[in-house]
C-alpha cells in the first residue's frame, strides 16, 4: 500500500514546558503559551507560541503578528546595552555605556529640570500599556508635559464616546457578537480588538447575520462585509446623520429608552444672544430641569415617576423658555439638509441605499427585537422583569475618528445607536468593564506644575467648560507643551503628542530641556511631516546647541527614533520582563467579564543572545524615580520603595486596596478587585496562566449604565468608590459653553482667531463640516483623498524587522482606482509622484477597482529608512517602501491672514491623517526606481544579521 | 512510495470558508511556526534582512479582486495550501518516493530524507502548493500537521492543524471528507464547497466554501421607512402617540 | 518556467549523445579502426553523460541522486534515470567489445538504439506528461524531443561517417527537416494552446467566475518566491519571436544549407562539423524558449492568464 513504508512519527515531543503570558505584538493583547524547548546552546528557546484557549480576549486563536513573535524576540534589530550619541543627531553614532552611566546620566539631566523647572521635561509615551505608571511617574515629577500617543491615534473616539455614554468601542465596548442581527462598521481596518472582531465577524457569518462595511476601501473586513458602503473619506458623519434622518422622519427610535437613559427630555433654554442660551435649564441644586406632562410643571430629570415631555415648549418658573433637548434634535435632523438625496452626492452613497439601510436597522432594532428573561433593578429602583434587545450593533474606529471633523462624527454614530435602544442591550453594543465610565466618574485635566513638587492630580481627564482650561496666567497661552486642554483643542483628552516635537522646536509656547520618549517612533512613522520633524530634531540655534537641547528614549530596537536620541535606554523585549496590563490603564476585559494581565520574563534576557544587557523600562523608570527622590518612590530615608516593576505591580496602592493588578489581592490571595497586597500575587496570574477573570454576574450583563446589579459589582470590585451617575448625552453641554464663549460670554474668552472655528464646530448636537484640509485648498488641484489602513500581518513599523512578517508586507503600492489610472495613464507597476499641499512622494503603483473613486490607500508604516531595524540599506522597505507621512504636514495650509491650524480636530486636537488631499502624475520611467523621499542610511551600532535562517533545525524529527 | 494508494481509510482534509477570511495571514504565520520546528524542520528563509528575503511557506493567502458586470467589485481573501489531492500528480512524478499519499488519512507527504530536489512534484501541482525550502533544499509542502492531529503530546482538543486552530475568524475547518455527516462534508453540502481547478483532474480533498452574494448597492431601492401614521404634524405628532402609549 | 541553464543544457546535449548512441547502434557506417571505436563512443557518452551530469546541478540533493532509480513504475523521471544507465551501461559494453574485437554486434546495437530513444522519450515524457503546463502536454512534444536528437545523432554520424556517404548527407538534411518541421507544428500548436484553451483560467482557479472577473490584487508576500521564480517566468512576446528567428536560423537554416552544399556540392564532410554546431546553437536557444515561453497553471494564482 502506498507510503506504507514512511516511518512518521506521529506523536513527536513538542516542548519542555509552556509558560503563559500576555503577547504584545500588538496592543491587543491576546494570552499565549509560549513552548520553551532547550536550543543548540543548551539554553532554552522558544519552539512555538500558541494562543491560549483559556484567555477571555483570544480563546486560542492567534494573529500573523503574535505568531511571528519567534522572529521578533530574535530580531538582530535589538538593542543590547545604553548607548550615548558620539556623533551628529540622526546619525545613528553611538558608544555602549555601562547601565549605571546612563543612569546617572539620565538622573542629572531630569534632577536638574525639576528642581528649575518642570515644565522642561517632556515626557511622552508611544503605544504604551503603562500608562498608570508612567502618568504617576510624570505627576510625581511635576510636569504638566505628558500624555501618550492617544492624540495622534483616536482620541475622536475615546472622547466622543466617553462624553455621550460613558464609553467607546476601541477598547471600552465591543457588539454582541451572539446576539445581534444585524452588524455595520465603519472605518476599521484592523483596530486594537484584532482578534476578537474577527472572531466576532466569524460568529456572525456563522449564524448568516449581515454584516455592513463602511469604507472607501473594501479590504480586510469590509471584503466579507455582506454590503459594502465605498463613502467618500470625510463624509460618514452626513451619511450617519442621513441615516438618523431616516429614523426619526419615520419615528423609528426607542422613546422608551430615550426617556430613561438619555438626556432627550431636559430643558434647553432659548435665550438667544444671552450667556444661558443653548444650556440646560437647572434647579438650585444644579439638576437640569424636565418637563412632567402629567403635573404639567418642570421637574429634576432625578425625580422618580414623572412623565418627561419630548417636545413642546415650556416657559420656566423665571420666564425663560426652554425646549425638550430631543424637539431640537428632532428638527435639526428632520431638516432636509440630511435626507438621503440631499447627501448623496458628497458622499457617493446613493440616496436609496441610505434609505435602505435606515429601514434595515429599524427592521433590525424593531421588528426583530430580543427579549431575554433577566430580571434586573434600575438605578432608580424600578424592577424590569426582561431585558429588551434591539440587535443592531456598530463598531467604528480610525475611519471616522482620524478627521478633523471625527469628534463630531464619532457623536453623530452614538446618537444613532442611542435613538434606537442599542446600547449596552441585547444585541447591541456592550460595555466592557471597567466601562461604563461617564466624565462624572474621570478625572479633570490637571496643570500647575511647580520646582520639585508633584503635579496636584493626573495630568489627563475630560474637561466639562473653558474654565477648566489649562492655560496660563494671560487666560490664552497653553500651560502644556503640547497645548492640550487650550483654545486650540479644548477637550483633548489624550493630549497632542503629535505637536511635541515641532512646538518644542518652535519654542511655542516654550522651549524644553529635556525630551524623555518610550516607545514611539517619532522621527518617522508616528508623525505628520517626517522628513521635517528629522530636522526639527537636528536643529541647532545660533550658538550650535541643539534647539532640542536632550532626548532620551527608550526602545526595544533599533527604530528610526533611535538615531534621534542622545542617551537610549535599551528595553527588552515582551517576553523577558514583566508588565501589567491593568485595570488603572487600558483594560482587556470583555463584555461579560473583568480582566487583567501581566507579562513575565518566560525566558531571561541574559540567556536570550550574546552580551544582552537590557532591562524593563519601567523598572528603569521606577530606579530613576527612586534616585529622583520622587514621592512614592522612595520612602523617608530616601530608599528606593520598589525594586522593580514586578514589586510596584504588587504593592503599590492607588487607592487603598486598589493596585494595579485586581486578582488575588488579600493576603491570601482571597480578595479580588480590593485588597491589601499579596506577595504570591504574580505567581497566582501565572498559575492561572497570566490572566484574572471576574464574571460580570448575570444580572448585570446588560443595561450597565443603569444598572444597580453593575454599580453594586462595580463597587465591590474597586472599578468605583461609589455609584456615578451616566444619563447619555445626546446634547452635550460642555460644546455650547465653548460656543458661548465663542460668542462673547464668560470671562474666558478665545482668541479672535478661533471664535468663527469654535462657533462653527463646538455644535452641542452632532453635526458634519467638511474635513479641514480638503476647505483650505483648491480641491480642483488636489482632487483626491490618499489614506493609509493598518495591514492585519504587521504592527506599524515594528514588524519590518521581522524575518517571516517582512515577506509579506516588504514594499507596499499605492492602491490607485481604475479610473484615475486611466485619466493619468497608469499601469500596474508604474511609478507615480504623489503629491500635497506639503510635498512629494514617488511611489510605485497598482490599479484597484473596489475602492471609493476618489480615493486611493497604502498599507501603513511599511517605508523604512535605510538601515534602521539593522536591515540591508537595499532593503525592499527602503527602496520601494514609502510612507504618506512625508506628504501630510502638522499644519494645515495657511488661512489668507497667514495663520496656520494644526491639523487636528478643533474640539479634541486628535490628528487629521485621513484628511489628506493629494493628486497623481505618472513619474518618467527609469531602470531601477526607488520611492522618493530617499535619506542618508541610518548607521547600524549592532551585528549584521545571518543571511539566512533555519530556525528550528535542531528540532528536526529525525526518521 | 510514489503510486498512490487505490484508496485511503479516511479523507483529511480542509475546509477553508471564503466568505469569512479576512485575510489576516494568521493561518500562515502560525503554520511557518508550528512547522519549522516540527515535522518538517526547519523552514528556511535567506537574505532574511536583506534586500530580496525568501522563504519556504506551506500555506499562503492570495487577494483576488471580482468584478462582476453589474455590481461594484469585491475583494475575496484566498487561502491556498496543499489540497491533499487524491489523484495526486505531485506523488506520482516523484522519481525516488519521497512524495508520497497515505493510505490511512489519504494525507500527501514529503519524506524529506529522500527527496533529492528535482522539483518536479512542484512542477506537476496545479496549486503551487510545494515549494523548494531555500536552506534546505527539498521540497516542503503542508503536512495537514500530521505531526499534530495523532500527537498524545499535545491535548486532545489541539490535535487540529495549527491553522485551523488559530485561524481567529473560524474561516477554516479540519476533517474527514469520507464520512458524510463529518462537519466537514456538511459544510460543502450545505454551502456548496467546490474544488479548484477541477479541469486538471487532481480530485482536491480539501474544498472552498464560495462568498455568499453581496448586496447591491441599488437593490431594494423602493425600500424606505415611511412614518406608522402618516400625521399631518409628521414627526412631532407621532411623538404623541409615542408617549401616549408609553402612559 | 524558468528557463534553467542546467536542464537547458541536459536536455539538449544528452538528446544530442543518446541521437549519436542510436546511430551508432543501428550500425550506421563509421569509420574502422580503434580509435574509432574509442573516440566516437566516447563523444556520444560524452554527451549522453555530460547532460545527465548537468541535470543534477539542478537537484537540491545529489548526493541522493541514486534514489532516483527507484520509482520507475510510475515516474518518467525515474525512468528516464533507469533507462539513462542501463543504455550507457551497455553502449560501454558494445563499446568494450567494438574495441577489443572490432565488431559492432549489431543484435546488441538495435537493443541500445532503441534504449536510447526509449531515453530520449522518457525525458520528452518529463515534461509531456505535466497537465500544468499545455504547451508541453502532447504527444508532439516527445516527437520533437525525438526528431532532435535523431537529426544531432544522425548529423554526427554523417560527419564522422565514411566520406562521400552521400546518401547519409541527404538523409541528414531530412532528419534535419523533419526535425523542425514537428517544431514548427509543435510552436503552431503552442500558438493556440495556453491555460486558456485548456480551461484553466483564474476563474477556474479560483472558482469565483460566477461571481465576476477574476485578477490578482495582492500576492501573497510582497517579494518572489520559489514558485514565482520557478514557475511564473515571463517573456516578451516580441522577445519571444525573435529569439524563434534566431533559433530557426542558427538551428534549422545554417545546418541545412551546410549539409545541402556538402551534399549537393560534395564539401568536405568536416563543414558537417559547423552544421551540427549550428543545429546545437540553435536547440539551445529553442531549448531556452521552450521553458521559458511555457505557461504554468500556478501563474493564475499570480497574475498570469487575466483578461
Ligand atoms: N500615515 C499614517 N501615519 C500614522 C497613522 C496612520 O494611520 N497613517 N497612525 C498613527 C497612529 S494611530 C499611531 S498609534 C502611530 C504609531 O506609531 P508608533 O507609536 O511610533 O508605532 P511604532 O512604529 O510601532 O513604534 C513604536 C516604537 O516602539 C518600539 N518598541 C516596540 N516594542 C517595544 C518594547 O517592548 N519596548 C520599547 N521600549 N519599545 C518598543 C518600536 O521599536 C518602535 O520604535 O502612528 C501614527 N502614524
Ligand atoms: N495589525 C495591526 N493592528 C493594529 C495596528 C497595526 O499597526 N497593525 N495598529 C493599532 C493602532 S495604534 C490603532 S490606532 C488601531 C487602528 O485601527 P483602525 O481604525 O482599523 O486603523 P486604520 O488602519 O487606520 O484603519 C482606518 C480604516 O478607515 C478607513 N477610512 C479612512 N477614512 C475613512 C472615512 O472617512 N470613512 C470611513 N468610513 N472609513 C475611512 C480606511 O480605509 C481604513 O480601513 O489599530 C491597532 N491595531
Ligand atoms: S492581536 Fe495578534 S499581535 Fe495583537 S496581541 Fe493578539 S496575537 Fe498578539
Ligand atoms: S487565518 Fe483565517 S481569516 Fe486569516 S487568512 Fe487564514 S483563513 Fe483567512
Ligand atoms: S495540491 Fe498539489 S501538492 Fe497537494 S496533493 Fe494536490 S497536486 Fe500534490
Ligand atoms: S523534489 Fe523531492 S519530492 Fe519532489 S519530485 Fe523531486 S524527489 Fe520527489
Ligand atoms: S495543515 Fe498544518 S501544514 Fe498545512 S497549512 Fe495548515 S498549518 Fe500548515
Ligand atoms: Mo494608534
Amino acid at each position: 500500500m502506498g507510503g506504507d513504508r514512511h516511518d512518521v512519527d506521529l506523536s513527536p515531543h513538542v516542548s519542555d514546558e509552556i509558560r503563559k503570558t500576555t503577547c504584545y505584538m500588538c496592543a491587543c493583547r491576546c494570552g499565549i503559551n509560549v513552548h520553551l524547548r532547550t536550543g543548540e546552546n543548551g539554553q532554552p528557546k522558544i519552539r512555538y507560541i500558541e494562543g491560549n484557549r483559556d484567555h477571555p480576549i483570544n480563546k486560542g486563536v492567534l494573529c500573523a503578528k503574535g505568531s511571528a513573535g519567534i522572529m521578533q524576540h530574535y530580531s538582530p534589530a535589538r538593542l543590547k546595552k545604553p548607548l550615548l550619541r558620539t556623533g551628529e543627531r540622526g546619525r545613528g553614532e553611538f558608544k555602549e555605556i555601562e547601565w549605571e552611566e546612563a543612569l546617572s546620566l539620565a538622573t542629572d539631566w531630569l534632577g536638574e529640570v525639576r528642581e528649575r523647572d518642570p515644565r522642561k521635561l517632556a515626557f511622552f509615551t508611544g503605544r504604551d500599556q503603562s500608562q498608570s505608571l508612567t502618568g504617576w511617574w510624570a505627576q510625581q515629577f511635576g510636569t504638566p508635559n505628558f500624555a501618550a500617543h492617544g492624540g495622534f491615534c483616536s482620541v475622536n473616539m475615546a472622547a466622543g464616546g466617553i462624553y455621550t455614554f460613558g464609553g467607546a468601542f476601541w477598547e471600552f465596548g465591543a457588539p454582541d457578537w451572539d446576539k445581534t442581527e444585524l452588524f455595520m462598521i465603519f472605518g476599521v481596518a484592523e483596530d486594537h480588538d484584532s482578534n476578537p472582531i474577527k472572531m466576532g465577524l466569524g460568529k456572525l457569518k456563522a449564524r448568516g447575520v449581515k454584516v455592513v462595511g463602511i469604507n472607501p476601501v473594501r479590504t480586510g473586513y469590509n471584503a466579507i462585509a455582506d454590503e459594502w458602503v465605498g463613502i467618500t473619506p470625510g463624509t460618514d458623519g452626513l451619511f450617519i446623520l442621513s441615516l438618523v434622518h431616516e429614523l426619526v422622519r419615520a419615528g423609528k427610535v426607542d422613546v422608551d429608552y430615550l426617556l430613561r437613559y438619555t438626556n432627550a427630555p431636559w430643558l434647553v433654554i432659548d435665550d438667544e444672544g444671552r450667556a444661558d442660551h443653548g444650556l440646560f435649564a437647572r434647579n438650585d441644586d444644579g439638576e437640569a430641569l424636565v418637563y412632567d406632562r402629567q403635573a404639567k410643571a418642570c421637574a429634576s430629570y432625578k425625580q422618580v415617576g414623572t412623565s418627561a415631555a419630548l417636545k413642546g415648549e415650556v416657559t420656566l418658573p423665571d420666564g425663560r423658555k426652554a425646549r425638550p433637548a430631543f424637539e431640537r434634535l428632532a428638527e435639526k435632523y428632520c431638516a432636509d439638509d440630511y435626507a438621503p438625496d440631499a447627501v448623496s452626492e458628497r458622499t457617493g452613497v446613493p440616496a436609496a441605499q441610505i434609505r435602505r439601510l435606515a429601514a434595515e436597522i429599524a427592521e433590525a432594532a424593531f421588528d426583530k427585537e430580543i427579549v431575554v428573561d433577566q430580571p434586573w433593578t434600575d438605578m432608580k429602583g424600578e424592577r424590569h422583569e426582561r431585558m429588551i434587545g434591539r440587535p443592531v450593533s456598530f463598531h467604528a474606529m480610525r475611519g471616522i475618528s482620524a478627521h478633523s471633523n471625527g469628534f463630531q462624527t464619532c457623536r453623530a454614530l452614538h446618537l444613532l445607536q442611542i435613538l434606537v435602544g442599542s446600547i449596552d442591550c441585547p444585541g447591541g453594543f456592550r460595555f466592557k468593564p471597567p466601562y461604563p465610565r461617564p466624565i462624572d466618574g474621570q478625572p479633570k485635566p490637571h496643570g500647575g506644575s511647580k520646582p520639585s513638587e508633584p503635579l496636584p492630580g493626573p495630568h489627563l481627564g475630560f474637561l466639562r467648560g473653558p474654565e477648566e482650561l489649562l492655560l496660563q496666567d494671560d487666560g490664552v497661552t497653553p500651560q502644556r507643551i503640547d497645548k492640550a486642554f487650550s483654545w486650540d483643542a479644548p477637550m483633548s483628552s489624550h493630549g497632542l503628542m503629535h505637536m511635541v516635537i515641532s512646538n518644542a522646536h518652535a519654542g511655542d509656547p516654550y522651549p524644553v530641556d529635556v525630551l524623555f520618549m518610550y516607545m514611539a517612533n517619532m522621527s518617522w512613522n508616528s508623525s505628520m511631516n517626517s522628513g521635517g520633524v528629522m530636522k526639527m530634531l537636528e536643529a541647532k540655534d545660533d550658538d550650535g546647541n541643539y534647539k532640542i537641547p536632550k532626548i532620551i528614549y527608550s526602545d526595544s530596537y533599533e527604530s528610526e527614533m533611535v538615531a534621534y536620541a542622545d542617551l537610549v535606554l535599551p528595553d527588552t523585549t515582551y517576553l523577558e520582563r514583566h508588565d501589567c496590563i491593568s485595570l488603572l490603564d487600558r483594560p482587556i476585559s470583555e463584555p461579560e467579564a473583568l480582566a487583567d494581565s501581566l507579562r513575565w520574563p518566560v525566558v531571561d534576557p541574559a540567556t536570550q543572545g550574546e552580551g544582552r544587557d537590557v532591562r524593563g523600562f519601567q523598572s528603569v523608570l521606577l530606579d530613576l524615580g527612586g534616585r529622583l527622590n520622587l514621592p512614592g518612590m522612595v520612602d523617608g530615608d530616601g530608599k528606593h520603595l520598589y525594586k522593580d516593576y514586578a514589586d510596584y505591580m504588587v504593592n503599590h496602592q492607588r487607592r487603598p486596596g486598589v493596585g494595579p493588578l485586581a486578582g488575588w489581592r488579600g493576603k491570601d490571595g482571597e480578595k479580588n478587585g480590593r485588597g491589601e497586597p499579596n506577595s504570591d500575587q504574580i505567581q497566582r496570574y501565572i498559575d492561572n496562566g497570566g490572566f484574572f477573570e471576574a464574571h460580570v454576574p448575570e444580572e448585570a450583563q446588560y443595561f450597565k449604565h443603569a444598572n444597580k446589579a453593575w454599580t453594586d459589582w462595580a463597587i465591590e470590585m474597586g472599578l468605583q468608590d461609589g455609584p456615578v451617575e451616566n444619563v447619555f448625552q445626546l446634547y452635550l453641554e460642555p460644546l455650547r459653553k465653548f460656543q458661548l464663549a465663542a460668542e462673547g460670554h464668560g470671562d474666558r474668552q478665545p482668541p479672535d482667531t478661533h471664535r468663527e472655528r469654535i462657533k462653527r464646530c463646538f455644535d452641542p448636537l452632532p453635526i458634519w463640516y467638511p474635513p479641514f484640509e480638503g476647505e483650505g485648498l483648491d480641491e480642483e488641484e488636489f482632487p483626491f483623498h490618499a489614506l493609509t489602513q493598518r495591514p492585519a500581518a504587521m504592527y506599524h513599523s515594528w514588524g519590518s524587522q521581522n524575518a517571516w512578517l517582512r515577506q509579506i508586507h516588504g514594499s507596499n503600492p499605492l492602491y490607485v482606482p481604475g479610473a484615475i489610472c486611466d485619466q493619468a495613464g497608469l499601469e500596474d507597476g508604474d511609478w507615480a509622484w504623489v503629491t500635497s499641499h506639503h510635498g512629494k512622494i514617488k511611489v510605485p503603483v497598482r490599479r484597484m477597482e473596489a475602492v471609493n473613486g476618489k480615493t486611493m490607500w497604502t498599507w501603513n508604516a511599511i517605508g523604512k529608512r535605510p538601515g534602521a531595524w539593522n536591515l540591508d540599506n537595499d532593503a525592499p522597505e527602503a527602496r520601494k517602501g514609502f510612507l504618506l507621512n512625508h506628504l501630510i504636514h502638522e499644519l494645515l495650509p495657511p488661512k489668507s491672514d497667514g495663520l496656520r491650524w494644526s491639523n487636528s480636530d478643533p474640539i479634541t486636537g486628535q490628528a487629521a491623517w485621513f484628511d489628506l488631499r493629494v493628486k497623481i502624475e505618472k513619474a518618467p520611467p527609469e531602470d531601477h526606481p526607488v520611492s522618493q523621499p530617499q535619506f542618508e542610511p541610518q548607521k547600524d551600532n549592532l551585528k549584521k544579521p545571518a543571511d539566512s535562517l533555519a530556525y528550528g533545525h535542531e528540532w528536526e524529527i529525525k526518521t | 512510495m510514489t503510486s498512490l494508494p487505490a484508496s485511503t481509510d479516511k479523507a483529511l482534509g480542509l475546509v477553508i470558508d471564503l466568505d469569512t477570511c479576512v485575510g489576516c495571514h494568521a493561518c500562515v504565520v502560525n503554520c511557518k511556526e508550528w512547522n519549522t520546528g516540527g515535522y518538517g524542520a526547519p523552514l528556511g528563509d535567506i537574505d532574511p534582512y536583506g534586500a530580496e528575503p525568501v522563504g519556504a511557506w506551506l500555506n499562503r493567502i492570495h487577494t483576488f479582486e471580482v468584478s462582476p458586470d453589474d455590481a461594484p467589485a469585491s475583494i475575496v481573501h484566498f487561502p491556498k495550501s496543499c489540497l491533499h489531492c487524491s489523484d495526486a500528480p505531485c506523488v506520482t512524478v516523484c522519481p525516488t518516493g519521497a512524495s508520497y499519499k497515505r493510505s490511512d488519512d489519504g494525507i500527501v507527504l514529503v519524506d524529506e530524507s529522500m527527496c533529492i530536489g528535482c522539483g518536479l512534484c512542484a512542477w506537476a501541482c496545479p496549486y503551487g502548493a510545494r515549494e523548494m525550502d531555500p536552506v534546505e533544499n527539498v521540497m516542503k509542502k503542508c503536512t495537514l500537521c500530521v505531526d499534530r492531529i495523532y500527537n498524545d503530546n499535545i491535548p486532545e482538543e489541539d490535535r487540529v492543524p495549527a491553522c485551523v486552530r488559530t485561524c481567529p475568524a473560524g474561516a477554516r475547518h479540519f476533517g474527514d471528507f469520507s464520512d458524510p455527516q463529518s462537519d466537514v462534508s456538511q459544510l460543502v453540502a450545505e454551502r456548496g464547497g467546490f474544488d479548484l481547478m477541477p479541469e486538471m483532474g487532481t480530485a482536491p480533498v480539501n474544498k472552498y466554501l464560495p462568498p455568499r452574494p453581496k448586496t447591491k448597492p441599488d437593490s431594494g431601492a423602493e425600500r424606505r421607512i415611511e412614518p406608522e401614521a402618516a400625521k399631518a404634524d409628521g414627526f412631532l405628532g407621532w411623538l404623541d402617540q409615542a408617549l401616549e402609549k408609553l402612559g | 518556467m524558468h528557463p534553467a541553464i542546467s536542464v537547458i543544457f541536459f536536455t539538449v546535449t544528452s538528446g544530442a549523445g543518446f541521437g549519436f548512441i542510436a546511430m551508432i547502434g543501428a550500425g550506421v557506417p563509421l569509420p574502422q579502426g580503434l580509435a574509432a571505436a574509442f573516440f566516437l563512443p566516447l563523444l556520444a557518452g560524452g554527451l549522453a553523460v555530460a547532460g545527465l551530469v548537468s541535470s543534477t546541478f539542478h537537484l537540491g540533493h545529489p548526493e541522493r541522486a541514486w534514489r532516483a532509480f527507484s520509482q520507475w513504475r510510475s515516474s518518467w523521471l525515474s525512468r528516464e534515470g533507469v533507462m539513462a544507465v542501463l543504455t550507457l551501461c551497455l553502449f560501454g559494453l558494445y563499446t568494450l567489445i567494438w574495441m577489443i574485437t572490432g565488431d559492432r554486434l549489431l543484435w546488441l546495437g538495435l537493443i541500445i538504439a532503441l534504449g536510447a530513444l526509449l531515453t530520449v522519450y522518457t525525458t520528452a515524457m518529463i515534461y509531456a506528461q505535466l497537465k500544468t503546463v499545455p504547451h508541453w502536454h502532447t504527444a508532439l512534444t516527445p516527437l520533437c524531443y525525438l526528431g532532435f536528437s535523431l537529426a544531432c545523432g544522425h548529423l554526427l554520424a554523417t560527419t564522422f561517417g565514411p566520406s562521400g556517404g552521400s546518401g547519409a548527407v541527404g538523409v541528414a538534411v531530412l532528419a534535419i527537416l523533419i526535425a523542425w518541421g514537428l517544431k514548427l507544428a509543435w510552436w503552431n500548436r503552442a500558438a493556440a494552446t495556453n491555460l486558456a484553451a485548456a480551461g484553466s483560467t483564474p476563474e477556474s482557479a479560483t472558482g469565483l467566475g460566477s461571481m465576476g472577473k477574476v485578477r490578482l490584487l495582492e500576492s501573497p508576500h510582497s517579494g518572489e518566491n520559489y514558485l514565482t521564480r520557478e514557475m511564473v517566468h515571463v517573456i516578451g512576446r516580441k522577445h519571444a519571436a525573435k529569439l524563434r528567428r534566431i533559433a530557426l536560423l542558427l538551428g534549422g537554416a545554417l545546418p541545412l544549407v551546410i549539409t545541402l552544399a556538402v551534399w549537393i556540392f560534395a564539401m568536405s564532410p568536416g563543414w558537417l562539423i559547423v552544421a551540427f554546431a549550428g543545429l546545437l546553437a540553435g536547440l539551445f536557444v529553442e531549448r531556452w524558449l521552450f521553458f521559458a515561453e511555457a505557461e504554468h497553471a500556478v501563474s493564475l494564482y499570480y497574475g498570469g492568464g487575466q483578461k
